[in-house]
Parts: C-alpha cells; structure tokens; sequence
C-alpha cells in the first residue's frame, strides 16, 4: 500500500488529508506537452497565416512536432486517474460547470485539425510516393492519398486555400487549448497561488515560447544529424519570435507575482515563506533569473550587435533550452508547488516524488522523450524537409506562368 | 494509377464542401449550447437531482433539509468521532484518510498565534501507538498556556460546492435534502474535486481509485439515524438535524447561538454552524 502513495512531509499546520500529495509530477508534465503543442503550432502559422518566409525551413516540421506531441497529450492525465477506463465518460456525459469537462472535445476537435493540415500539407507528397513505391509502404502511400491524385495548379491551390483556413482555425484553437488548461489552475479559489486572473494567459505565453524554442533545438539537431548547413535567417526568425514573446512571458508572470505579494490576502506570509524559501531557488533563479532572463538578455544583445552565423545559431539554441528548461519549471512550481503551500495558509508541505511507478519521475521522463521518438518515426514518413511545401509549390506554379507569359511575350515581338 | 484529374478535385471539393457545411453547422450548435449553458456552468448550480419520493420509498428528500452544528466550546478532543467514522464509512486505516478530524488550537503564553495539530501529526500518532486509533499528545504539559480548544472538522455540505462545479462527468452532486455525495462507480479518479475544496475534506482513496468524503452517513440519516460521529461524541459536540422541522436539535442549536460557518468569503456557503471557534479557524 505505502508505494501507492506520495506521503509528503511537511512542516506548520497542514489539513490531514493533505498529507497525500494530490497532482502528481505527470501533472506538471501535462500542461508541458500541451504548451509545446500551441508553441509549435504557432510557429506553423506564423509561415502559412502570417506569411513569415524565414520560417518556411521549419514550418513542416513545426506540424509534424505539434501533432505528435499531441498525440502524447493524454497520456498523463490518462497514467494520472485512478479510473482510466472511466476517462470517458467526461466526454460521453461532460459535467459542463466543469473546467475539465471540455477537454476531450478541445483535444479530439484539436488532433483532427492537425490530421488533418498535415494531409493537405503532405498531399503532394503522398501522392508521388504513391506512385513511386512499390512497396508495402507504397501501399500506406496509396491508402493514405485517399483516393485523389490530382496535382494539378487547381487542385494544389485549392489545398492551399485549406491550409490557410485549418492554419486560420488552429490558432484560437492551440492556444485556447492552452489557455484553458491555465483556466483550470485559475479558476480554483481553495489556492491563493493558482488562483490568479493571469493564470490562463501566462500559460499561454510560457506555452508558445516553449514551443519555438523546441523547434530551435529541434530545426539545428535535424541539420546537424542530416549533415546540412544551418539556415541563419530561420534561426534569426526563430530567435526574434522567442525574444518578442518572452518579454511578454516575464511582464505577465511578474504581473501576476507582483499582485499576489502586493494583494497580501490571507495565507501571504506562508506564500513569502515558501517563495524566499524552498522555491528560492525553483523559482527565482531557475525559472526566472536562468531561464527567462537570461534568454531575453542574450537574445536582446545578439540583436542589438546584429550577431549572425555560427555564433548566432550557438545563443538562439544555447536561449532555447534554458526557455524549455525555464517553462518546465514554471509548470512544475505552478503544480507541484501550489500543493507545496497548504490550503491552510500556516504550513508548507515538500513534494517528494517517486522515482519508479505509473505517476515516478522515470514514467515522466519517458512521457517527455516519447513525442520526440514519434516525431523521429514521422519525419521518416513525411520528412518535413526533402519536399517543398504546398504554398512554395503555388508559388513555383505562378512563377513558370510569368515565365510563360515574359517568353511568349519575347515570341511575339 | 492515374486518375482523372477533373473528377477527382471535383469529388474532392465536394466532399470538403459538405465537410465545411457539417463543421459550420456544428460550429453553430456548439455556439448555441455554451450559451445556454452558461448560467449552468456558474458557481451556483442548481442541485440535479429531480425531486419525488427518492431515493427510496421510505425516505422522500425533498421533506428534509439537513444541517450540522459543531459546539466547539464541549468537545474534549477525545477523538471517538473520527474513530467512528473510519469504521462506521470503512474509510482507509491510516493517518493520511480521514472523512473527519478534530484540530487542536493552542495559544502559549507571549505567542500571538495558535500552535496547531491534529490526530494525524507524527507526535499524535507516536502517543497513541497506531495509525487506526487517535489520541491527541500530551505536548503542551510543561508549556504556559493562555487559552487552547478543539474544533472538529467535517465536509460543510456547502450549498454552492466548489466540488461539485469542477467534477468533469457529475459523479459528485448534491442531493436534494443537502448533502454532497459521491457515486464511486462513476468517478473516473481525477481528483480535481480533492483540489477544489479549500477545507480540506476531500480525500482520494488510492485502493479503490476514487475521491471520498463524508456524506454526514447518508445511509444512516436517510433512515432516521444520526452520524457515526454524532452518535460517538461523549459531550455533545456535534449537533445533527433537519432544518425542515423546527424543533430540531440543530435549530435549536443554530436559533439560541451566534453561529459561525468557515471560509464565508469563498461563497460556498457551507452548512456546518460552529460556536466556540477563534478567529485562526479556517
């Protein structure tokens, strides 16, 4: 009986039921995935929406990471319930007045949205390989052009036009998502430290930084695996969107921290206590200080001296995994820290977590790689990067026309 | 392999096009149902059980409207409640469940706030021998004190639970004669709800995979008995009755006191009434 536990030692005056740590690691890991999710979701829409052309090299893999890490999404929440079987009876019988209730509808309407893009992306490709493979994977190929071979101007603009509108819809619907995860920490009044206004939003901030950054990390590995020069502007594109963002991401977190200190409800001295104490260091240093600030001034001093090549890749990369590291903090000292403080307000309780079992740091780390093993089986799938992405195909289209239209012009002079 | 083009892109269109219809379609009926549901989903829900003879023949909870009173000025601390409870509800027997607990506050002398504990604490527990049987530690014996209580604490049955709101499939809900319950066969165990109480008095029970609470022994009340607790307590500390009759023990026990509720600020308003608690209570 006592591994099921997570029996917390603590110190002042903490309810009795308290004792049980509640929300476990793999809680702190979900909102990670999720926001990683919306992070690099953003980054596809910034090319397909918002027409970022720097960001074209990795605006494929920046869907394919978004859907796998998706797909991974659940599966803490699933490891977390003591009734997984049960799980879905949220979404058969949704307790509507329930923050939690909507969320099988957010994440299904979500993972077919991403499907769904990623097969008007690939479509092109699906189909040459279709046609060239005779293999068993030819056969996959073959299933999944479901049915259509086109490839024609027409046909490729029209792809494009739904990429644009899936592109269009997935932006409310990445960060609502996130959003509303945060919701669900915000919205709970029995904890002076989650419930916070801000809370919805300073998620999704952390959420898209940690998503851009991730593509950092993982756009320079695949280059480097692959053998293949770096492409500076990408990574510049990439560097300033963290930057722009991040600047936000500190505003809100201080905002938010500075109201709960300058509020002083009750409960604030166990919150003093516990911030200039054991999270001195989760908080302040690694998560603040290491994790944010530092990202933010390096990236700021690289843009100001107007740094590129090597050593710009270097700071982009070196910023990204202290932002990756810095928002898993953040999800850790919101989650794992709003237990540490009691709902008692005079005592503080120390999470200790366990190292094996379905809720153990290991099955954590696993859930954290997991997305990345998948992304790497995909990527052989559909490489993000031998093809040319549907909007660049238009584009060629429409250049062979002017091309067409100059040489006919030459013709009839 | 090849195929026609124009066919196939004019299939293609079509099918995204009624595709596109169904989307928006859909779109607008979710539209309309969060709006409707938006007075639903507000902290004061409407209890939805129907009413009528439920949930036995015997027992019509619409007749009854149960509340609690908790005289903090009697109870000796002795902990027989929360014993009983644990047998009476058959709640886990160890220091971490319980469905009820007793605090103790206890002002020292030159010391401006309380020092406070429970039967859980490791003192406690190391006096009484076991994790299934409670005594409260003689720690202060050779302290000066200045004034020192004790406050039993139970599920307030909160007319407006917070709970309740955030259970993602309804497995909690509050009955119409007051009382929040748990259906432990439809609780998927995520524990949202453990966290939503701001009193503590959720807890989740890791054997059978689902939260638990006190339910102020619902199958002993629906058949006109009192609580375990109630029914233990040496010096009737804890007051139990219907507030639909109104000669009741717990109207009487609210009309001739001030009585207090906890956390008031939260809105939940809850339906456990106290006397002789201070103003650290929470």
């Amino acid at each position: 009986m006592e591994q099921l536990l997570d029996i917390a030692p603590y110190v002042g005056w903490v309810y009795p039921n308290e004792t049980v740590f509640t929300w476990s690691v793999l809680i702190a890991v979900y909102p990670y995935l999720t926001g990683l999710v919306a992070g690099a979701f953003t980054v596809s829409s910034l090319y397909q929406v918002f027409g970022f052309e720097r960001l074209k090299p990795v605006a494929h893999l920046a869907l394919l990471t978004s859907l796998c890490f998706m797909i991974f999404v659940p599966t803490p929440l699933l490891l977390h319930l003591g009734h997984p079987e049960r799980a879905f009876n949220a979404t058969l019988t949704p307790h509507w007045s329930s923050a939690m209730a909507a969320f099988g509808y957010f994440a299904s309407f979500y993972v077919v949205l991403l499907i769904l893009e990623t097969w008007f992306a690939y479509r092109p490709y699906i189909v040459e390989q279709a046609q060239k493979r005779k293999d068993l994977l030819g056969k996959l190929y073959q299933v999944m052009t479901l049915g259509s071979y086109d490839l024609s101007e027409k046909s490729l603009r029209y792809d494009q036009k739904w990429i644009l509108w899936l592109a269009i819809t997935g932006i409310p619907a990445a960060h609502g998502l996130h959003g509303y995860v945060g919701f669900m920490y915000g919205s709970l009044k029995s904890r002076e430290w989650w419930a916070s206004d801000l809370m919805p939003v300073i998620f999704l901030f952390s959420a898209i930084i940690s998503g851009v950054s991730l593509l950092v990390v993982l756009y320079v590995a695949s280059c480097k695996l692959r053998k293949i020069p770096i492409d500076v502007a990408c990574v510049k594109g990439l560097g300033y969107t963290i930057w722009a963002f991040i600047m936000v991401a500190i505003v809100l977190e201080s905002l938010a921290f500075a109201n709960l200190v300058y509020k002083g409800r009750e409960g604030i001295e166990m919150i003093m206590e516990y911030v200039t104490g054991p999270l001195l260091i989760p908080y302040f240093l690694l998560q603040f200080a290491i994790g944010l600030m530092l990202p933010f001034l390096w990236l700021s001093y690289m843009i100001w001296r107007g740094t590129t090549g090597r050593a710009l890749v270097i700071g982009v990369t070196i910023s990204a995994c202290l932002v990756l590291f810095s928002v898993f903090m953040m999800r850790w000292n919101v989650v794992i820290g709003g237990q540490e403080i009691s709902k008692t307000g005079k005592g503080l309780l120390f999470y200790q977590p366990m190292i094996m079992g379905k809720e153990g740091l290991i099955v954590a780390a696993i859930l954290c790689v997991a997305p990345l093993v998948a992304l790497l089986g995909l990527a052989r799938l559909f490489p993000p990067w031998v093809h040319g992405t549907v909007s660049s195909r238009v584009a060629a289209f429409s250049q062979q026309e002017e091309v067409k239209q100059h040489l006919l012009g030459i013709g009839a002079e | 392999m090849k195929k026609d083009s124009k066919p196939s892109l004019a299939a293609r269109r079509d099918f995204l096009g009624k595709l596109g219809r169904v989307a928006s379609c859909t779109g607008a009926v979710a539209g309309i149902a969060a709006l409707a549901a938006i007075p639903g989903v507000s902290a004061k829900t409407e209890s939805p059980a129907e009413s009528g003879s439920f949930p036995t023949k015997d027992y019509d909870w619409t007749k009854h409207q149960w509340a609690f009173g908790v005289d903090a000025f009697k109870c000796i601390g002795c902990l027989r409640c929360v014993e009983a409870c644990k047998r009476e509800n058959n709640v886990m027997q160890d220091a971490h469940h319980f469905r009820t607990w007793v605090e103790r506050y206890v002002y020292l002398e030159g010391e401006v706030s309380a020092r406070v504990d429970s039967q859980q604490d490791p003192v406690n527990i190391e006096a009484s021998g076991s994790e299934k049987e409670f005594r409260f530690a003689n720690r202060y014996k050779d302290a000066k004190v200045d004034k020192a209580f004790f406050v039993p604490k139970l599920c307030n049955q909160c007319t407006h639970p917070p709970c309740v709101q955030v259970c993602p499939v309804g497995a909690t809900y509050r009955t119409k004669d007051g009382v929040v319950l748990i259906d432990h066969d439809y609780c998927i165990g995520c524990r949202y709800c453990v966290q939503a109480c701001p009193y503590g008095a959720r807890l989740f029970n890791e054997e059978h995979g689902v939260s638990d609470k006190c339910t102020w022994c619902y199958h002993r009340i629906t058949k006109g008995m009192q609580p375990a607790c109630v029914e233990a307590c040496p010096v009737g500390a804890r007051i139990f009755g219907d507030r639909m009759d109104k000669d009741s023990a717990i109207n009487l026990f609210i009309r001739n006191n001030r009585v207090q509720v906890l956390r008031p600020e939260t809105g939940n308003a809850p339906n456990v009434f106290y006397i002789g608690i201070d103003k650290e209570v929470l």
